[in-house]
């Protein structure tokens, strides 16, 4: 008989869901489940709408990460107006769109790292949680509570100038964009005063990252052994091998780094890729076909994408990045607090993009649109903040769309997130009879890692509590704490 | 004095469109005439650049729909001593507030206009009654605006919940 305690809802994630752990008669953990306990619902309801309106309709889902959705279905719609995959596009409509999408991952991770994962590291994962949050952080810490409001200020802007508006930005249309960057706004970003301008957004991406490092190196032993496992990673990477993550192709790897898919065109997604459905939760568990359920599943986002990439094709960033890769001797990194550290690499090659892309007269003048053979199946993918997004459409004769299918990155990382409960369960709670804070925040911190968003993966509307329940060998319920 | 009007919801999610459709509103009616001192806002939620927003204003109404048991719509004051409470990637009103208030050590009044809701599914488009409730808080903080000042002092001739 085992006992059973229930974490929910999981704080500073979006969304609801909550954690179970079940222990056994010695009161050791017997397994452990993260549950999202929501519906999905967003692919039926496009179903019968015009194609052109998705990119649009799929900034419902959630407010967190609107312009990662709209880019990926605006790509599919890219492949069924005929304007091909990525590179289809002409130079103004893809350069537009990188940025915009450089500006979002440069504001979501900037937003995480500052203000969800930055009090952690802080204050320690046992910290009182009355400081243990960004209040504390701007107490103690106030230059780096404002770097990150600026940052994520100057990201956000940067969406504003691409995709046109805050709410149901426009930007992106099948088979391009439909606005050039105003010379206004291009000045801004690059020489406007401090500190919202691109050379500081650079330096501080620096000084994050080397606020890290030191972290590092003065909590090394709990950063390494904190929620470590071997997985398999995925991600697009560019045809030559480096980190792209607008466009690209499929490649995983496995723990030892070894090449499980490589060069996978998206569009035949479906030959490679499975979804699970457990009962016990709404959100789907992805796989790898040829390796089956047990082995297949895989690792998205910051950490899987400095796991497949060989190389970041801006300079400092890649010099990150190289110091990073040693660490594990160029192996394949399965630390789950080395997330923190992997996107504060990327959010230095975002802002480096940035600044390439703002120089870039294509920006300017241009075609903005281009267009061919209506086909009837796209699928579209970026890499978005928390990892690889999947858009899958197919229309009817009609222009209405027929069949909608996505998977979003906290999707594709359902099981590595039950695996970090799993270990950090066992590092503990084992033999533990009662919940303390540090237990439950320990299972936050694993969690949180991966910056889930779980409003999106269920396609519903949430909030984000905490609820840790304990059960005994009977199911009785012996505990529970609320955040 | 300075105004900052700020609406916050999906507008993709039924009535969770109320505050950005009042702020869509007011911003023409502010036009129209001529008021200065105004200006206009609008995001899915609030987050942490918000606390740079709100710290160059005096006073700061953010519009929010609402599923509470509410009659049309009502003001609350955003309390400083909020309990900061960080669940969701989203923040709420008071705790842009604190951190305006611990980074650029400003203290704008901040107030939060509650409208009721009723509907909440994945469609664009107002319920009818929360359309009249739009209406209503519409004309409520056109009155406002026309004599911020001595409407909010005192706050007891607010229309408060």
């Amino acid at each position: 008989m085992t006992k059973k305690i229930t974490i929910e809802p999981v704080t500073r994630v979006e969304g609801h869901g909550k954690v179970t752990i079940h222990l056994d008669d010695q009161n050791n953990v017997d397994y452990t489940r993260l549950h999202i306990v929501e519906f999905r619902g967003f692919e039926r309801f496009v179903q019968g709408r015009p194609y052109w309106e998705a990119p649009v309709l799929v900034q419902r889902l959630c407010g967190i990460c609107p312009v990662s959705h709209h880019l990926a279905a605006a790509k599919a719609l890219d492949v069924i107006v005929g304007a091909g995959t990525g590179q289809g596009l002409t130079p103004t409509g893809e350069k537009m769109r990188r940025l915009m999408h450089y500006g979002q991952i440069f504001q979501s991770h900037s937003l995480h790292f500052f203000h969800l994962a930055s009090p952690d590291l802080l204050f320690g994962i046992d910290a009182d949680p009355a400081i243990r949050n960004v209040i504390g952080v701007a107490m103690e810490h106030k230059e780096l509570a404002v770097q990150g409001v600026m940052m994520r200020k100057f990201g956000q802007e940067i969406i504003r100038a691409t995709a046109g508006k805050k709410i149901h930005g426009t930007g992106a249309i099948p088979g391009g964009i439909n606005k050039h960057l105003s010379p206004e706004d291009k000045e801004a970003f690059l020489n406007g005063a401090d500190p919202l301008n691109i050379d500081q957004m650079i330096a501080w991406s620096q000084g994050a990252l080397e606020f890290f490092k030191d972290y590092y190196n003065k909590n090394r032993s709990f950063i390494d052994n904190f929620a470590v496992f071997p997985s398999s990673h995925l991600s697009l990477v560019r045809k030559d091998g480096a980190m792209d993550l607008y466009h690209g192709v499929l490649r995983a790897v496995d723990a030892e780094g070894n090449k499980i898919l490589d060069d996978v065109d998206y569009q035949d997604y479906e030959q490679y890729i499975e979804e699970e459905v457990r009962s016990w939760s709404y959100m789907k568990f992805p796989y790898l076909k040829h390796l089956g359920k047990e082995k297949g599943w895989y690792r998205v986002g910051p950490l899987a994408r400095l796991n497949t990439s060989d190389f970041i094709p801006t300079p400092l960033a890649q010099e990150a990045f190289e110091h990073y890769k040693a660490l594990t001797h160029g192996k394949p990194n399965g630390h789950c607090l080395h997330y923190h550290y992997a996107r504060l690499i990327e959010t230095l090659h975002a802002a480096e993009m940035m600044k390439e892309l703002l120089n870039d007269p294509d920006l300017m003048a241009g075609e903005l649109v281009t267009s061919g053979t209506k086909v009837n199946k796209g699928i579209g993918l970026v890499e978005a903040p928390r990892g690889t997004l999947f858009h899958h459409y197919e229309i009817n004769e009609d222009d209405q769309i027929t069949l909608a299918n996505l998977i979003v990155s906290t999707t594709n990382n359902n099981e590595p997130m039950n695996q970090s409960v799993n270990q950090v369960a066992h590092s503990w709670m084992d033999g533990q009879p009662e919940i303390t804070e540090p237990m439950m925040n320990a299972v936050e911190v694993a969690i949180r890692a991966y910056d889930p968003c779980l409003s999106c993966a269920t396609h519903a509307l949430g909030h984000m509590p905490l609820e840790l329940t304990l059960f005994d060998a009977e199911g009785k319920l012996l505990d529970t704490k609320r955040t | 004095m300075q105004i900052l009007i700020y609406g916050f919801g999906n507008p993709g999610r039924q009535d969770d469109g109320l505050g950005i459709a009042l702020t869509e509103r007011l911003a023409d009616w502010v036009s129209d005439n001529q008021i200065t001192g105004v200006e206009f806002d609008h995001n899915y939620q609030l987050n942490i650049e918000d606390a740079a927003a709100i710290a160059q204003k005096d006073l700061v109404i953010f519009a929010d729909a609402s599923d509470e048991d509410i009659e049309g719509f009502c003001l609350s004051q955003v309390d400083d001593s909020t309990k900061v409470s960080f669940t969701t990637h989203a923040a709420s009103p008071g705790y842009v507030l604190q951190l305006c208030k611990e980074l650029f050590q400003k203290e704008p009044l901040v107030l939060l206009l509650h409208i009721k809701g009723y509907e909440w599914a994945l469609q664009e488009g107002l319920s009818e009654q929360a359309r009249e409730n739009l209406d209503q808080a519409t004309s409520y903080m056109q009155s406002l605006l026309v004599d911020p000042i001595n409407t909010i002092n005192p706050k007891e001739g607010l229309k408060l919940c």
